[in-house]
């Protein structure tokens, strides 16, 4: 193993497909047209010197090292921004080049401390590079003159200091944040010799609109912007590449390791998902893997009331075994169960089902996008046959309208926003459907079209009218329509949106979205040469969110936006490995790739693969777990990797569900609101330890490198399969990769995946099969739908229960914010709690004005389920009568508030419409004090 | 009886002496007198060191007095001046003032001579001859016009005007953009804002006519903060220009349509730098953009956009108007037409000559200029703004001429020639030069941004006679470097002035005169 240094080519890759011919120092180099000299001398492995230039970003001109002679010009032209012409014959090395690259070295060193030995990038600065490069040998220009060495250090962002004396000015960093981030937080202040490096203008980092996501870090070829945890450390002597634990997004990571220690997380340039960005967490907000609150030695109680007892995996395997094993003599096989984690590897959630079926012997496995993604499944399944997006990320470079739908990408899924707003800045055309203003409704240059501020709730409403409009001013994709989907369904599909109640003067009153605003979105989505439709949670967290989830499909066939790149309908997935729970049979219904459990053939495959028998019922899913719970019907919960108890909706439903249980197994990193109800405690895996594959929102199958070993002694998958062989299954293998061989040999769409061709290939996007390349599928349904015809399915408006009433006003809606995730378990224990120290409630100026609240007060959110309390704040982003919060922090409770309410195809959970009444409230009343004392108990 | 008409400048450099004072003045006498006077403001002649400059008119032409003072003008009017009188202000009939008769006034035929905001002043003075026809020609018809026309930019650069507009009418674009450099930053300049406030629809005009060649729809007047009156009269203009429909929809009847907008810089002089315009017309930092791309295929907001000085545009007119052969037969060489010279600093006579190329630069000091105003010998000019050579008195004799000026290592420029007498330590103008590159350099590239704060440095040792001979070789290495190593023409020409300064007036640096060393 050794550190990874990624050969930069200086520009960035040229798309053209016409080649040119270049001669550079001698030697003939083929390349594609509007490459850069630079570049074109790189690929034919000549290095020119270089400080602004890097291939991540455009060229740019600015340090004048990179100068060249090409035969027949005048001058020494900048190889970084001339670009390489057909016959072009240049000289990249010649004393006059030397006399200038020493001379502008001269003056970068004229205004640099000489501080190399002391200096944190010693070893990985390229300024020492270059001085060593072109024989930098006296600087001339004496001591007394000008310089920055006086200049401030900047350390007030948690995670990397600015150290203006050691900068060049190159502008990298500011370029970085235009380009490569989108956020314009950065600037250059002042002229001349006094030009500076500014976060906003004169702000510190912290305070000023950086969003911490480092690229900026990254990109600086000086010590100037440096990782904190560098300057401690010093330099990686070896890199892993791994792949983020935190979003959907599945960023290929870096790994700089000094032997087990992390010392710093790089994006890898290659990464597939990511193509060399990333944001403030996966970044930097790894140090929970190492927090003092990780629980790494298994822990068993016999009674919640107990304290936890610290034992070996032995007895603690034994213990939970025992137990599981007497509750299913006493009650039954069916009355325990088990819930996968979207946080574990597909290796991990593929042992667990395989152990809840065949060891526990029933189909009683969810997973937990049943509280996210389920309906993404069901309707993408329903209408064009299968439970995924149909495109990769790089699609939305070719995308010319974006319709984006409940989703806040720059802060749900940041490196994705960040690739979106760049197709943006190139000029495609965005409309925003969301209650709330995000970001990209209006953020430096970028400005929807269109923000349809709906009512929370209305979303079919929203997209029949839309699908009204294309229909109705003939701007459907006829060809499209009758080659590829079923006309019986498209013309009863058709009738009914036709109708004039689905029209968007009849629903306005419903949607709260002015007609002539949604006609001119649905003309410029249908007109679009490429649209594309990009959705989360706000679409699917509905009690219509799997018929939302088919109108969107019905939309996208209709105007023959799938099969191609650039358009489709793309679930942005919450989770790291969301995707791949469900991929792999974490539902209870179905086996891995979505194969239902009824279904002779597979279960006959999976029977004998497995030598065991397995019931044809599908089982239980989540909410009805706490029901039979409640019920007594279900004794025994496993939990891997899901803090039920603060992240599912209704918390003091599924509060009294916990208590009701005999037993409950919870594997986690740490002692979360579930292990409250919990007798069996298994110390779980960080990302850093595991060692297996992740699967994105885009079907990308990415490896999981172990940086260390598991601080538990144990992977994941082994105690599972040490459990399941202790309830009397055995399951053993020998490494992750042949459990990987396994879901290949049982899954058809992973039948091309293994462990050998994902170190060859980087990553894999499934379905990868004979048929496939061997990188698998990057666009869907290309030359017909999975199911053979698209299916268009009538997409009928009907409220929610949950209303706006007199007692309870206004509508609450939840979702995230960019530097924390989830639950909060991991980032509430890394600094990005400097941005997010409490879930705040943003609401509008007159609902505030109408009840007396100021911005910082604290009030009540009362919903007919409980109350809470938290921090007020008066923002312009909130449309009259909806409220908004997050759900980061346990003390928070916001699922005190959430209902019942539910997908009616799906049970995913209606977190995004809650009717709420909000008050002024005297003090901080938390809402545990009505709870049973162990639950307060662990919150503290 | 008819009102006498009375012109008087509102030229800003008439401003500053008591232009209006001396209106106002002549207005309350003649009100007094209860004499019937019309004054007519004007833009300037350009005779500066005759402003205000007080023109009667006659039925055989204007008669001309100045400088005119307030307290002049009882005295003024006692001599008659109304009827062309003699007075010891006389200068006889304005037209044959050597100064101007000698001049081949072509691009500013108009200004000084007519009201500039009056529509009817400006068409009976062959305003719009030029548009008109370009209305009946095709766009490549036009750029061919102007093209054999041998028009190079004015700006400085000396970039065939029409080379550059067939560029961006070739440019295939959903949306294209004329842009008029009026950042007009060199020192001792002024004929940008002399014509933007004499003739400012001849801009207008120009404009138009680019627009039309090129397939551009929107205009932009990038005018420097400092000429406050420059951007009233080109606002007003383009507000007259747009209730005449000389702008906007269908324009003079046509059915072309072209729209103008005046933006105002914020102080940079490398705004001037036309990629750095753009910038700054973007609403960025005004900062260099690397070249290529041609501002002509991917200039403002991306889009092929034609960057042209205002000396350039308004002269475009002229050319359609009458000919390309008319223009073309002025000048010498590859420098064809007139060049407006200005004349500044340590001169008599300071003002603007527009003068065929071919001018030599003693004829323009001499002849014109008058000689140094302190009245001593002329030691060294300043062509082509502060970037410029410094140019010794054995070079006088050099004809204004693109290839000859580049064969002295001097420029042209845009123009401007500033004058010091015996008196000027080159050492310290060469100090200048750098000091000026520090205090306007944008910070991009590395050779101007550190070398010019260097350069100053360099060079305070050299005029403390701090190891001189080392500072010195260091200072042509740092030149050398700037020359070759900068991005844009700001870092890459100030060593022109500097090493200019070096070679003639080595004495000025502690160094002998070679010839000198030879005679010894």
């Amino acid at each position: 193993m050794s550190a990874i240094k990624d050969k930069d080519y200086g520009t960035p890759n040229s798309q053209s497909d016409h080649t040119i011919n270049v001669m550079i120092d001698g030697r003939t180099v083929t390349v594609a047209e509007g490459t850069s000299v630079m570049r074109a001398a790189a690929e034919a492995g000549i290095s020119i010197p270089k400080l602004c230039a890097t291939d991540c970003l455009e060229a740019y001109g600015s340090c004048r090292l990179c100068l060249v002679e090409i035969d027949g010009r005048k001058g020494t032209p900048a190889s970084c921004t001339t670009p390489a012409t057909e016959g072009m014959v240049v000289s990249t090395q010649s004393p006059r080049l030397a006399k200038l690259r020493k001379g502008v070295l001269e003056l970068y060193i004229s205004d640099h401390p000489l501080d190399c030995l002391t200096c944190a990038a010693n070893g990985d600065c390229e300024l020492q590079d270059m001085a060593g490069e072109v024989g930098l040998r006296e600087v001339r220009y004496g001591d007394d003159g000008k310089t920055h060495l006086d200049a401030p250090t900047d350390a007030s962002n948690p995670y990397f200091s600015f150290d203006a004396s050691k900068c060049i000015v190159c502008s990298r960093c500011v370029r970085a944040c235009e380009e490569v981030q989108g956020t314009f937080a950065l600037t250059i202040q002042g002229r001349g010799f006094d030009s500076k490096v500014s976060a906003g203008i004169g702000e510190s980092f912290l305070d000023s609109e950086c969003v911490s996501c480092g690229a900026c870090v990254q990109h600086c070829p000086t010590a100037t912007l440096t990782e904190k945890s560098v300057i401690e450390h010093g330099q990686g002597e070896h890199t892993v590449l791994t792949t983020c634990a935190y979003c959907g997004v599945g960023c290929s990571l870096k790994a700089e390791m000094q032997g087990e220690t992390v010392v710093r997380m790089t994006p890898d340039k290659n990464g597939g998902a990511n193509a060399g960005h990333a944001c403030v967490k996966g970044r930097f907000a790894w140090g929970y893997a190492t927090h003092k609150d990780r629980v790494t030695k298994p822990m068993v109680r016999e009674t919640t009331s107990e304290p936890w007892r610290e034992t070996t995996w032995d007895e603690a395997i034994a213990f939970a075994a025992k137990r599981l094993k007497d509750i299913q003599a006493r009650y039954g096989v069916k009355s325990i169960a088990g819930i996968t984690s979207s946080r574990c590897t597909n290796e991990e959630v593929f042992v667990v089902q395989k152990m809840i079926r065949a060891a526990f012997g029933n189909n009683n496995v969810d997973t937990c996008a049943r509280v996210c993604h389920a309906p993404t499944g069901y309707g993408l399944k329903e209408t064009f046959g299968t439970s995924a997006g149909t495109q990769d990320f790089k699609s939305v470079e070719q995308a010319d309208v974006i319709l984006l739908i409940g989703a806040n990408p720059t802060d749900g899924h940041p490196v994705f926003g960040s690739r979106m707003k760049r197709r943006l800045r190139e000029g495609a055309k965005l409309i925003v459907a969301d209650p709330r203003q995000i970001d990209l409704v209006r953020s430096p240059h970028i400005q929807a079209q269109h923000h349809l501020q709906l009512r929370p709730g209305t979303n079919v409403s929203m997209v029949n009218a839309l699908a009204h409009v294309v229909l109705s001013e003939g701007l459907e994709d006829r060809d499209f329509i009758e080659q590829r989907t079923d006309l019986d369904a498209f013309a009863a599909w058709e009738a009914f949106i036709r109708e004039e109640r689905n029209s968007p003067e009849a629903l306005e009153p419903i949607t709260g979205i002015p007609a002539k605003e949604l006609r001119a979105a649905a003309r410029l989505y249908a007109r679009a040469r490429n649209g594309a439709i990009y959705y989360g949670l706000g679409v699917t967290e509905h009690s219509q969110g799997s018929t939302m989830v088919m109108g969107l499909a019905n939309l996208a066939m209709a105007t023959g936006n799938v099969g191609r790149e650039g358009v489709g309908v793309n679930p942005l997935r919450g989770q790291n490995n969301v995707q791949g729970s469900c991929d792999m049979g974490s539902f209870p219904h179905e086996f891995s790739g979505y194969r239902h459990v009824s279904d002779d053939a597979t279960r006959t495959l999976f029977e004998s693969v497995w030598a065991t028998a397995l019931d044809g019922e599908p089982g239980m899913r989540i909410p009805n777990m706490f029901d039979a719970a409640l019920s007594g019907e279900l004794k025994a919960l496993f939990v891997q990797g899901e803090d039920i108890a603060q992240s599912d909706p209704n918390t003091q439903h599924v509060h009294s569900a916990l208590k009701a249980l005999d037993c409950v197994v919870v594997q986690d990193l740490f002692l979360n609101e579930t292990a409250a109800f919990a007798h069996v405690f298994l110390p779980g895996t960080s990302f850093l330890e595991k060692d297996g594959t992740f699967t994105n929102a885009e079907r990308r199958i990415n490896r999981v490198r172990p940086a260390m070993r598991p601080k538990t002694g144990k992977h994941e998958w082994q105690v599972t399969c040490e459990l399941a062989t202790a309830m009397g299954y055995a399951m053993s293998y020998e490494r992750s990769s042949q459990i990987m061989d396994e879901i290949a040999q049982l899954t058809p769409t992973f039948k091309g995946v293994s462990f050998a061709k994902l170190d060859q290939l980087g990553s894999i996007q499934w379905p990868c099969t004979d048929a496939t390349p061997a990188e698998g599928t990057r666009t869907m349904h290309q030359d017909s739908f999975v199911r053979g015809k698209g299916q268009f399915v009538i997409t009928e408006f009907v409220a929610t229960k949950e209303r706006a009433s007199r007692s309870y006003p206004l509508l609450l809606t939840t979702g995230r914010i960019l530097s924390q995730y989830n639950v909060g378990a991991q980032t509430r224990r890394t600094q990005n709690t400097v941005w997010h120290p409490e879930d705040v409630l943003e609401i509008h100026a007159h609902d505030a004005e109408q009840r007396g609240i100021q911005d910082g007060d604290v009030v009540s959110l009362a919903s007919r389920m409980g109350a809470t309390a938290l921090t007020a704040t008066i923002s312009d982003r909130m449309p009259q009568g909806v409220v908004y919060t997050t759900f980061h922090h346990p003390v928070t409770g916001v699922n005190v508030i959430t209902t019942e309410q539910a997908d009616w195809a799906t049970d995913c959970p209606e977190y995004k419409v809650t009717a709420v009444q909000v008050s002024r409230s005297n003090q901080r009343a938390d809402w545990r004090r009505v709870q049973s004392p162990i639950v307060a108990e662990v919150a503290e | 009886m008819r009102a006498q008409t009375i012109y008087i400048p509102k030229d800003a450099a008439a401003l500053s002496v008591g232009a209006d004072d001396v209106a106002e003045a002549i207005a309350a006498e003649a009100a007094r007198r209860r004499l019937s006077i019309n004054i007519v403001r004007t833009g300037s002649r350009g005779m500066l060191w005759l402003e205000p400059l007080v023109e009667v008119a006659l039925p055989e032409g204007r008669v001309a007095y100045g400088p005119v003072t307030v307290q002049d003008v009882p005295a003024l009017f006692d001599t008659g001046f109304l009827s062309a009188a003699k007075h010891w202000l006389s200068l006889g009939f304005t037209e044959e003032i050597p100064y101007l008769k000698n001049q081949e006034r072509l691009t500013f035929a108009r200004c000084g001579v007519i009201d500039p905001l009056s529509e009817e002043d400006y068409q009976n003075h062959g305003g719009f001859d030029g548009l008109k026809r370009a209305l009946s020609m095709t766009p490549a018809e036009i750029c061919a016009e102007i093209r054999e026309s041998g028009l190079r930019g004015r700006g400085g650069a000396g970039f065939p005007t029409g080379i550059k507009w067939q560029t961006v009418l070739d440019a295939p674009a959903p949306q294209k953009y004329i842009c008029c450099n009026a950042d007009e930053g060199d020192s001792g300049t002024f004929a940008d804002r002399m014509i933007m406030e004499g003739d400012p629809f001849s801009l207008i005009e120009g404009m138009t006519i680019a627009a039309i060649a090129v397939g551009a729809t929107q205009g932009y007047i990038y005018v420097r903060s400092e000429y406050p009156h420059a951007i009233a009269t080109m606002r007003q203009a383009i507000t007259i220009a747009e209730r005449k429909g000389w702008l906007g929809d269908g324009l003079h009847g046509s059915d072309r349509e072209f729209r103008l907008e005046v933006r105002v810089g914020a102080g940079a002089y490398i705004c001037g730098e036309e990629t750095s315009m753009l910038e700054s017309l973007e609403g960025r930092r005004g900062q260099v953009r690397s070249k290529p791309p041609l501002p002509a295929l991917e200039g403002l907001f991306g889009q092929p956009t034609v960057v042209n000085n205002v000396l350039s545009l308004t002269t475009a007119p002229l050319i359609l108007a009458k000919g390309a052969a008319h223009y073309r037969d002025f000048g010498v060489g590859r420098s064809r037409g007139t060049q407006p010279f200005q004349l500044a600093g340590n001169i008599k006579h300071g003002g603007l000559v527009e003068k065929a190329f071919g001018v030599t630069l003693r004829e323009l000091l001499y002849d014109f200029g008058g000689g140094a105003a302190s009245g001593r010998p002329i030691r060294a000019v300043q062509t082509g703004g502060p970037l410029g050579a410094y140019v010794p008195p054995s070079q006088f004799d050099t004809i204004e001429d693109y290839e000859a000026f580049a064969a002295q290592d001097a420029l042209v420029g845009h123009g401007g020639i500033v004058v010091f007498d015996d008196r000027v330590d080159m050492a310290k103008q060469a100090r200048f030069a750098l000091e000026f590159c520090a205090i306007e350099s944008c910070g991009k590239c590395t050779p101007c941004r550190i070398g010019s704060q260097r350069g100053v440095e360099v060079m305070d040792r050299i005029i403390a006679g701090d190891r001189r001979d080392e500072n010195l070789a260091l200072l042509e290495d740092l030149c050398e470097l700037l020359t070759d190593g900068s991005l844009c023409a700001m870092g890459g020409l100030t060593p022109l002035p500097v090493q200019s300064a070096l070679k003639h007036f080595p004495e000025d640096f502690g160094r002998v005169r070679p010839t000198e060393k030879i005679a010894s």
